[in-house]
């Protein structure tokens, strides 16, 4: 099966975290992805995206809304 | 007299800075930590007679496993690594009850740091008003360290804690954990001591639906911004007027107090002519703050950043990026200053780099004056006047190159390295006005403190320059002819004859280096108008009609898009990023395009 990621998800769409996945070997910002809290088995929805080309997503993570641009969000792995 | 230091620690939007305010009121001092532009807020609470608190509020952060400067400046300031900071001996981790999923986690990597603390469950209201219910005591069990709820924003709602504190300062004990999983803890935690029936608040749902729509979202954020605009010109102009009357009073009255001489001169032309050419921005720089603060607070702010963030990463900016360029439409300084909101320190380097290119009111009365001058007031295709096409072809040049610069910095300085948004959209909260206020007064004084030492000495040394050597008895020309800064004019005069600007020009450009609009006093004196003349607009326009080519007129105009000609902003970009080698960038390149394009225009037109 393909890989699921928080960057494909569809308007009000609510999906559970898998995983947060580096893309390089210090991914500062996926370190600071799961500082946040996107860790495996959050609940992520997609509630938003900007105006222009889909780009950047607001995502609710338990209480918190957060703005990530496409390229963040790919590291985000779902279920 | 025994002083406690209290750190007050927390992630943004907890409502840590409300707390700080409610605790230290006016009591408040704002200054840098060494060698970092991160704000340093301290203030003090006097608990008795004897005894008194001093109050740290560190920046706020999410986490301590971090590579942000304001996220390590806590941790340091908390363990005491911080030059000259004393480490604290009490911390109050502030979190809210409202998004404890988020806070909680925090306040176990604060815990983990082993200092003495006292968590303060902020918001509490809000959160029993969403119907969220949260069993403290066991919290506190949880926790291993006292919770106490709070409500920042109401007069008394920190009473709890401050009884707390006060029975139990200094004899708090730190715990020791060696838990590692924070969001295993915090999920534990929750489960066991939090009820909450919807994850979510209706309010913001339904507002974020409207403010974010991509359509409805984007048309009220540029109305917000067009009411903006219009406050800051409009409002502002009685009180403008109001200060500009004042300082020529000012001026009169010292004038009539003071024997004739330099040191008169120095006074009424240096110092209250030069100082009073700056304070009289005051007034459309406190209400663009205000606009500023209240979009904040509300949670508005973080909102327009993300509805516009796409547009500005293609230009090599972020989202939060706008709202300082926009404040240099007023002025660039307050703008240079709000860059602090942007983490990325590349993004705030490049946005401070284009932040002098937004055409700041200053820039008006020259643009005025040569646009008088130079472009006949018709009217073209039956609609458009063609005085008010150039002037809105000056803005747009501004922002256009703005863009074009931060895109050629994006590819020179990072290559194609992914810059990071992750911005957390906090819940919308009513502003409350003693907040709005202390920001206001906090960040009204900063201004003042920045501009009103640099410009206070950049006028007088301009001052002298212009008027000595004076000239000697039967000297023709004007005084300032025979001044340091005429003949430095006269010196330059080679290198700007390809611009087409004649010696009277580049001899108003030296004492035009105090701010912008100084240039047309400047010109003023080189042709030697009378200083008393109320208005040298009008004064001048006749003169510099005939006496100046339309090359010319033209050069000079696209000269004022670009050229630095204003050395506090370039103070002020000493101060903030701490680097005469991004001063020097600013400066080098400013100058590069103002001469390049001046050069351009004049052999095109003439």
């Amino acid at each position: 099966m393909e890989n699921k990621y928080l960057s494909g998800m569809k308007l009000g769409q609510l999906a559970t975290i898998k995983s947060v996945n580096q893309h390089s070997t210090d991914d500062s910002i996926a370190r600071r992805l799961r500082n946040l809290g996107f860790v495996e088995g959050e609940e992520v929805r997609l509630i938003s995206y900007g105006p222009l080309g889909q780009d950047p997503l607001l995502v609710q993570i338990g209480f918190t809304r957060f703005a990530l641009r496409s390229s963040e969000a790919h590291r985000v792995e779902i279920h | 007299m025994t002083t406690l230091r209290v750190a007050l620690v927390g992630n943004p939007n907890s409502g840590k800075t409300a707390l700080f305010n409610l605790l230290t009121g006016s009591r408040q001092k704002v200054a840098n930590y060494p060698g970092v532009t991160v704000e340093k807020k301290s203030g003090v609470f006097r608990v008795d007679q004897d005894k008194k608190w001093e109050i740290l509020d560190l920046p706020g952060a999410y986490s301590f496993d971090t590579d942000s400067l304001d996220e390590l400046i806590t941790k340091d300031v908390c363990l005491g690594n911080v030059a000259g900071e004393k480490e604290p001996d009490f911390i109050v981790c502030v979190v809210d009850a409202t998004n404890l999923r988020l806070h909680l986690r925090f306040a176990l990597e604060v815990r983990s740091l082993g200092i003495p603390m006292v968590v303060a469950l902020n918001m509490s209201d809000a959160a029993r008003a969403r119907g969220i219910k949260i069993d403290v005591a066991s919290l506190s069990d949880k926790l291993g360290v006292k919770v106490i709820e709070t409500v920042a924003v109401r007069k008394n709602g920190a009473d709890g804690l401050i009884a707390e504190m006060k029975q139990n300062l200094p004899n708090v004990g730190a715990i020791t954990t060696d838990s590692v999983d924070y969001h295993a803890e915090v999920r534990e935690i929750i489960s066991d001591c939090v009820v909450m029936p919807s994850r979510t608040s209706r309010t913001d749902d339904v507002l974020d639906s409207i403010f974010l729509h991509p359509v409805a979202g984007l048309l009220i954020l540029a109305l917000t911004m067009f009411l903006m605009f219009q406050a800051v010109f409009s409002w502002a102009a009685p009180f403008m007027d109001m200060i500009d009357f004042g300082i020529g009073s000012l001026g009169s009255a010292v004038e009539l107090t003071l024997p004739e001489g330099p040191l008169r001169d120095l006074i009424v032309e240096g110092l209250i002519g030069g100082v009073g050419s700056v304070v009289i921005f005051l007034p459309q720089i406190l209400l663009l703050f205000l606009f500023i603060l209240v979009l904040e607070e509300s949670g508005y702010l973080p909102r327009a950043a993300f509805l516009l963030d796409r547009f500005m990463v293609g230009a090599g900016l972020s989202g939060r990026s706008f709202i300082p360029l926009l404040s240099s439409f007023a002025c660039a300084i307050p703008g240079i200053i709000a860059t602090r909101t942007i983490q990325d320190p590349k993004d705030r380097i490049t946005t401070i780099l284009v932040a002098p290119l937004m055409t700041c009111s200053a820039r008006l009365p020259v643009y005025a004056l040569l646009i008088a001058a130079f472009i006949p007031d018709q009217t073209v295709l039956g609609l458009f006047n063609l005085q008010g096409i150039t002037l809105f072809a000056l803005y747009a040049a501004g922002i256009v190159s703005a863009l074009i610069v931060s895109f050629v910095m994006k590819r020179v300085r990072r290559g194609l390295h992914t810059q990071s948004l992750l911005l957390e959209l906090p819940s919308y909260r009513l502003p409350s006005a003693r907040d709005v206020l202390i920001g206001l007064w906090e960040r009204g004084r900063l201004f003042i403190a920045r501009v009103g030492t640099i410009i206070l000495s950049i006028t007088v040394v301009l001052w002298v320059l212009s008027t000595y050597p004076t000239p000697p008895e039967g000297w023709v020309g004007v005084p300032i002819d025979y001044s340091i800064a005429g003949r430095i004019g006269h010196s330059i005069e080679w290198i700007f004859q390809p611009l087409g600007f004649n010696w009277q020009i580049c001899v108003a450009l030296i004492p035009g280096l105090a701010a912008r609009e100084v240039a047309v006093s400047a010109l003023g004196t080189v042709y030697a108008i009378s200083a008393a003349v109320e208005d040298p607009t009008a004064q001048l326009l006749p003169i510099i009609s005939v006496d100046w080519s339309f090359a010319t007129g033209m050069s000079l105009l696209v000269w004022y898009i670009f050229a630095p000609q204003c050395l506090a902003t370039l103070a002020v970009i000493k101060k903030e990023t701490q680097s005469w080698k991004i001063v020097l960038i600013a400066t080098t390149y400013l100058f590069g395009l103002a001469y390049l394009a001046s050069l351009l225009v004049y052999q095109i037109f003439s």
